[in-house]
C-alpha cells in the first residue's frame, strides 16, 4: 500500500516541478552551442594535430644550392632509366661524385660525408609523395609522353632552400601530401593534394580515354596495381 | 592541349593455348605463382581454399587402356567480354566495382583495396579463374625479400585472380615511353606463364592485330562474338557466350568435345 502511496506523491510532486520550454530553452542551446564550438576545435584543430606525427629528414638538403650546380634540371638527380623506370629520391652514387669530402663545415654536411658518404650507407629519405602500395604510376608517362612539368604535381619544392618537416598519418601511415595540407582536403593549386580524385581530373581534362565499363571513367588498372 | 590521350587502337589482349603441345608440367602454374605474388600454405590438398591464378586440369577420355588418352589443360583467368564488350559475368555483378572490364585493353581487372569479399563474382564465374582469400598470406622466412614489387600483396577477405600479367604490360608501356612510342611490339609484352611455357603451348598477343601470332591462329570472328574462324580452335563453355579471350587449341575430337565446342554440341543435339 504505501508503494502505492509513494509513486502517486512523486508524480504529483513531479507535476509541479515540470519547468516551461521558454525556461530550459536558454541553457539548453547555450550548452548544445559550446558542445558545438569545443567538438569543431577538437575536429578541425586537434585531432588534425594528433593524427600526424612530424618527422624530420635524416639529413637536411638544399634544393636552391644545388639547382644551381647542375646543368639538367630536376632530371640531373631524378632522372629515368633507359628501361624507362623512374630513379625516385637519388641513392648515394648521384651524391658521392661530389661528397666523398665534406663540401662545406656546416654540421649537416659534416654528419652526411661521416655517417652516410665514409660509412657507404644509404639515406633513408623520407619520400613526400609516396603513394600506397596499390597505386601504379609512371612517371615516364606523364613527364616524356605528357610533356608536364615536376610542379604541377610535386609544388615549388626545387626552390626551398629546406626540406619541409615530413608527416605520416599515424592510422594509413601515408604522407601528409596525399591528403593535403588543408583537412578539409581544399585545394588550391594542382600540387595540393594527391588523391586518385585529382589524378582522375587532370586524365578527364587531358582526354585520355575513359574506358572502364563499370564506372564509365578511367580503367582502373591504369593507375592501379 | 589534347596531346596524352591513349591514341593508339584499343587492344583486345588474348591467349591461344595448345592443348596438343602441353605436357602437363605444371611450370605455368608455379611461374604464375611466383610472377604474381600468389599466397600459398603448407598444406595445399584442399583445392577448395587453396589459390591458384592459373590451374592445370587433367581431362582424360575415358578409355581403358590401351585407347585411354590424357589432355592437360591450363586454365587462367578466360578475360570474358561477354555478349557486348565489357559484360563479363564477374564485371556485371560486383557491388564494389573492385572488377572491372577495360575497353583499351580488353583485360578483367581486380583492385584488391577495392574487393570486400562477398564473392559474387566467384559465383557467377563459370571457369572457376577466382579465389578467395581465406588468410592472410604468411611467406616462409626470407621470402618476401623475394616477392615482386609491381604486384601488390593480397589481404585475407578479398578476391583475386589472373591480370595476365598487367604490370608487365605497364612496365612495357613505360619503356615504349622512354623510346617515344605509343604501341607495344608483340614481344614486348608476354605473361609470365607464355614465357615459361617449355612446350611453347601459350601464344599471347593482340587479338585485334592481324599481326599478332594469337590473331593469325586463333582468327577471332568480331561478328560472331569472336568465336575461332580455325576449325581446331575453340573456347570453353562457348554455349554460355561469355566471349572468352583464351583460345584452346586442339585436333582431338573428344578433347574439343569436353571443352564443349559448338559444332560438336549442335551434332549431339541433332542426334537426340
Amino acid at each position: 500500500m504505501s508503494k502505492v502511496d509513494d509513486t502517486k506523491h512523486v508524480a504529483a510532486d513531479g507535476q509541479e516541478k515540470v519547468p516551461t520550454a521558454s525556461e530550459t530553452g536558454g541553457p539548453i542551446i547555450l550548452f548544445f552551442m559550446i558542445g558545438l564550438a569545443l567538438s569543431l576545435v577538437v575536429g578541425w584543430v586537434i585531432f588534425p594535430k594528433l593524427l600526424y606525427s612530424q618527422k624530420k629528414q635524416p639529413i637536411d638538403f638544399n634544393h636552391v644550392q644545388h639547382m644551381e650546380l647542375v646543368d639538367d634540371g630536376c632530371e640531373s638527380c631524378h632522372f629515368f632509366r633507359d628501361d624507362g623506370s623512374f630513379s625516385g629520391a637519388p641513392t648515394l652514387a648521384q651524391c658521392i661524385d661530389c661528397h666523398e669530402e665534406v663540401q662545406s663545415d656546416t654540421e649537416n654536411e659534416i654528419r652526411f660525408v661521416e655517417e652516410y658518404v665514409q660509412k657507404n650507407r644509404e639515406v633513408p629519405w623520407l619520400v613526400y609523395s609516396k603513394q600506397p602500395q596499390c597505386v601504379y604510376f609512371s612517371h615516364v608517362a606523364h613527364v616524356k609522353m605528357g610533356n608536364m612539368d615536376c610542379v604541377t604535381c610535386h609544388g615549388h619544392i626545387g626552390e626551398s632552400t629546406e626540406l619541409p618537416v615530413y608527416e605520416q598519418n599515424r592510422i594509413s601511415l601515408y604522407s601528409r601530401n596525399i591528403w593535403g595540407k588543408n583537412i578539409g582536403g581544399f585545394k588550391k593549386n594542382t600540387w595540393d593534394r594527391m588523391k586518385m580524385d585529382d589524378c582522375a581530373e587532370c586524365h578527364v581534362k587531358e582526354g585520355v580515354r575513359q574506358a572502364s565499363v563499370q564506372t564509365g571513367k578511367g580503367g582502373c588498372f591504369v593507375c592501379h596495381k | 592541349m589534347k596531346h596524352t590521350g591513349n591514341i593508339g587502337k584499343p587492344k583486345r589482349y588474348g591467349m591461344v593455348i595448345d592443348l596438343d603441345k602441353c605436357t602437363g608440367c605444371g611450370t605455368c602454374m608455379v611461374a604464375c605463382m611466383a610472377e604474381n605474388n600468389v599466397p600459398f600454405k603448407k598444406d595445399e590438398s584442399n583445392k577448395l581454399d587453396s589459390i591458384t591464378w592459373l590451374r592445370v586440369y587433367r581431362l582424360t577420355n575415358g578409355k581403358p587402356y590401351p585407347d585411354n588418352e590424357v589432355c592437360y589443360l591450363p586454365r587462367p583467368c578466360q578475360h570474358c567480354a561477354g555478349k557486348h564488350e565489357g559484360h563479363s559475368p564477374c564485371v556485371s555483378v560486383c557491388p564494389a566495382t573492385a572488377t572491372d572490364y577495360d575497353q583499351e585493353t580488353g583485360i578483367v581487372s581486380q583492385i584488391y583495396t577495392r574487393c570486400f569479399g562477398c564473392r559474387y563474382c566467384m559465383a557467377a564465374c563459370p571457369y572457376h579463374a577466382r579465389y578467395f582469400n581465406w588468410w592472410d598470406p604468411v611467406w616462409p622466412k626470407g621470402m618476401e625479400k623475394a616477392l615482386n614489387p609491381n604486384v601488390s600483396a593480397r589481404m585475407r577477405g578479398i578476391v583475386e585472380k589472373c591480370s595476365f600479367c598487367f604490370h608487365r604490360y605497364q612496365k612495357a608501356m613505360e619503356k615504349a615511353h622512354m623510346e617515344g612510342r605509343r604501341e607495344l611490339e608483340e614481344d614486348e609484352y608476354q605473361t609470365a606463364c607464355t614465357q615459361a611455357c617449355p612446350a611453347g603451348a601459350i601464344t599471347f598477343g593482340d587479338l585485334n592485330n592481324p599481326e599478332h601470332k594469337v590473331h593469325q591462329i586463333a582468327q577471332p570472328d568480331p561478328a560472331k562474338g569472336g568465336r575461332p574462324r580455325n576449325p581446331k580452335v575453340f573456347r570453353l563453355l562457348e554455349e554460355l557466350e561469355t566471349n572468352p579471350k583464351v583460345y584452346y587449341l586442339s585436333s582431338r575430337e573428344w578433347v574439343q568435345e569436353a571443352c564443349h565446342k559448338p559444332h560438336l554440341l549442335d551434332q549431339k543435339t541433332a542426334h537426340h
